[in-house]
């Protein structure tokens, strides 16, 4: 089921995406990913001052499916970490790009660029669609 | 559908079990008993001296009040609305839900098993211990193992046991090796067996094969690795044609491996984990040698050792007294990294487990293998138009196959196992193995007949026709059950472990 993927923001091939608000970077998981995942019933998150790599696990969503890594999109501290889906790990599946966000990174803005576009990431899951 | 009381069967998520009749707790009356004792005589002692008072509780339990009748009729109903192996076909993959034989419930209910006292003294249980004895010398030859206990009460604590000998193994030797290797397709309780055991878990990826990648696992050797987890055939039902391979590039490293027995049905007889290089072995007895589990009873993970690691099991291990001609307790191990498991494991598994083992013989086990085998292959074959496997070549006694051509009409695994239980199936393991998508795990084994698998891969094949021409009954689905789909994302975000009125 394709949809719309947003274009204020960047994407990795793990199915994170990025974007930049004030200086921070705030990393949430994509649309599709959710969708893979079905329901989201736990969610760990860094704690703030955790240091990230890119690339690297930070933490971990997990479905009524299955337990999944979530990777860093960039290199970085944490500034924090989305309280309210961890309380409410649906937020993920009904807002993925908004209020199911999952954490602030201090890091690098210029990486972003490295990233996915909307566009490219479209392209991608597309090959993953059935 | 109704109740008996005419009232509409709730149906929504959040229904409760059996929501036709009451919780047992619903059906409480005050003062209502099971069970008349005695007056208490004067020549009793008085509670207080007994119990001290800080252990006595200041409000009786609250238990439901209930005749033997109500209590009895209760757990009926309850078994009735089970689905079991005695009821129908359960291809619950990874499972390995064969039929248990009477005649080991037979055994196992002799009243010189089932009433030993395990405190008993030794000298008055030589048939247990000879029976022990029997099932460990025949359980290390099946494997190619030198020695074994029988304290494990079930798989993921043969796994624990056999990490725990891996890390007093390296540290006989000084080392604290930190790192053991898993696949991506492995069981679940793998990696949270190493973590519990203080290790960090390093997964290695399958390949095209779905088998492991050998680059990638030479890739993460070095000297901190303690050993390596492995399921042979793995979870995907693929038999790792690279296991001496593997084995040897363990082993250079200094490294252990570890044979999970979760899918030792599908070779036990064939071939043994010894012969392939594994150093350590879980089986389970409530698998491969046909003991209830599922709910239906215990579990049995007695765990195997090659001799050079043979001296950190868990003591006591068994011992053969030759001048004597008698089996005993060994609890002379200085080595022993401790009990896992108060006694000896749960005997009774490994009393049917005995009974399985010497109605079928040698020759008797082989042929459970080869018809595993030769079963989930002709079930494999009878579905692929509809569920396609995602790796190529024959499987062994299970195969993942994908609901994933499905989607394209809105249907998902979950909806295809849900209308298998309409069809009057249990249905397969569902979204397991994690490394394919809309994963169906079917296992059926070997006990099932021709007849029985055939009725399988229509039903299975019938719901794939249902899919594309009325996907709503597969949303549907089950309606012949008095609870329909749990919601078991609330369940696991919303989880309540305590009744309250």
């Amino acid at each position: 089921m394709p949809s719309e993927v947003p274009n204020d923001r960047r994407y990795t091939k793990e199915h994170e995406w990025a974007q930049e608000r004030d200086g921070r970077i705030v990393v949430g998981i994509t649309h599709f990913a959710q969708d893979q995942l079905g329901d989201v019933v736990f969610v760990g998150l860094p704690e703030a001052g955790t240091e990230v790599q890119a690339g690297q696990p930070m933490g971990e969503v997990e479905s009524t499916k299955s337990v999944s890594d979530v990777y860093s999109p960039v290199n970085g501290t944490i500034i924090e970490r989305n309280a309210e889906v961890e309380s409410n790990p649906e937020l993920i599946n009904n807002d993925p790009y908004g209020s199911g966000w999952l954490v602030s990174i201090d890091g690098d803005v210029a990486a972003l660029e490295g990233l996915m576009s909307a566009q490219e990431y479209a392209t991608a899951t597309e090959q993953e669609q059935p | 559908m109704t109740t008996s009381n005419g009232a509409p069967l709730e149906r929504s998520s959040g229904a409760r079990a059996g929501s036709d009749f009451p919780l047992v707790f619903e059906t409480s009356q005050p003062g209502r008993r099971a069970w008349s004792l005695p007056e208490a005589g004067d020549s009793s002692p008085a509670l207080e001296d007994v119990i001290p008072a800080a252990h006595r509780r200041r409000d009786p339990p609250a238990l439901p009040e209930v005749s033997e009748r109500d209590l009895v009729r209760h757990y009926t109903r309850l078994s009735q609305r089970n689905w079991a192996i005695d009821v129908g076909a359960y291809p619950l993959g990874s499972c390995t839900m064969k039929y248990n034989p009477k005649i080991s419930e037979e055994a196992a209910s002799l009243p010189g098993f089932s009433g030993l006292h395990p405190l008993s003294d030794e000298s008055l249980t030589p048939g247990a211990l000879e029976l022990l004895g029997v099932l460990e010398e025949a359980l290390c030859e099946a494997t190619g193992m030198s020695k074994l206990t029988f304290q494990p009460a079930a798989g993921a604590t043969g796994e624990l046991t056999g990490l725990l000998i891996m890390r007093a193994f390296h540290r006989s030797h000084g080392e604290e090796r930190k790192r053991v290797i898993i696949p991506d397709s492995a069981h679940g309780t793998n990696p949270a067996s190493v973590s519990l055991a203080g290790f960090q878990a390093h997964e290695v990826r399958s390949d095209e094969r779905g088998l492991v990648d050998l680059n990638a696992l030479r890739d993460a050797l070095d000297a901190d690795v303690a050993g390596l987890m492995l399921t042979n055939p793995n979870t995907l039902g693929l038999f790792e044609r690279d296991i001496e391979k593997i084995a040897e590039a363990m082993h250079e490293v200094g490294g252990l491996l570890y044979y999970d027995g979760a899918n030792f049905n599908s070779i036990v007889g064939v071939v043994r984990p010894g012969d392939m290089g594994f150093d350590i072995v879980h089986l389970n007895l409530h698998k491969t040698f046909a003991t209830p589990h599922g709910g239906g009873g215990p579990g049995s993970g007695p765990l195997a050792v090659s001799e050079r690691l043979a001296r950190f099991l868990p003591a006591p291990v068994l011992g053969w007294d030759e001048g004597a001609e008698r089996w005993f307790w060994d609890e002379d191990r200085p080595d022993s990294i401790g009990r896992i498991h108060s006694f000896h494991g749960n005997f009774g598994i490994n009393v049917r487990a005995y009974c399985y083992l010497r109605s079928l013989g040698p020759q008797g086990l082989r042929r459970v293998a080869e018809r595993a085998v030769l079963n989930a292959n002709y079930l494999r074959v009878l579905v692929r138009e509809s569920f396609p496997t995602v790796y190529e070549g024959t499987c062994m006694h299970e195969f993942v196959a994908t609901a994933k051509p499905l989607r394209k009409h809105g249907v998902r695994g979950m909806d295809v196992a849900k209308r298998l239980i309409d069809l009057g199936y249990h249905p397969p393991t569902v979204y397991f193995p994690l490394v394919v998508e809309e994963a169906l795990m079917v296992e059926p084994t070997e006990t099932e007949s021709r007849e029985t698998i055939d009725g399988l891969a229509a039903a299975l094949n019938q719901i794939a026709e249902e899919a594309a021409t009325d996907p709503d009954l597969l949303h549907a689905a089950p309606v012949t059950t008095p609870v329909a789909r749990p919601d078991e994302a609330r369940a696991a975000r919303d989880l309540k472990v305590r009744w309250t009125p």
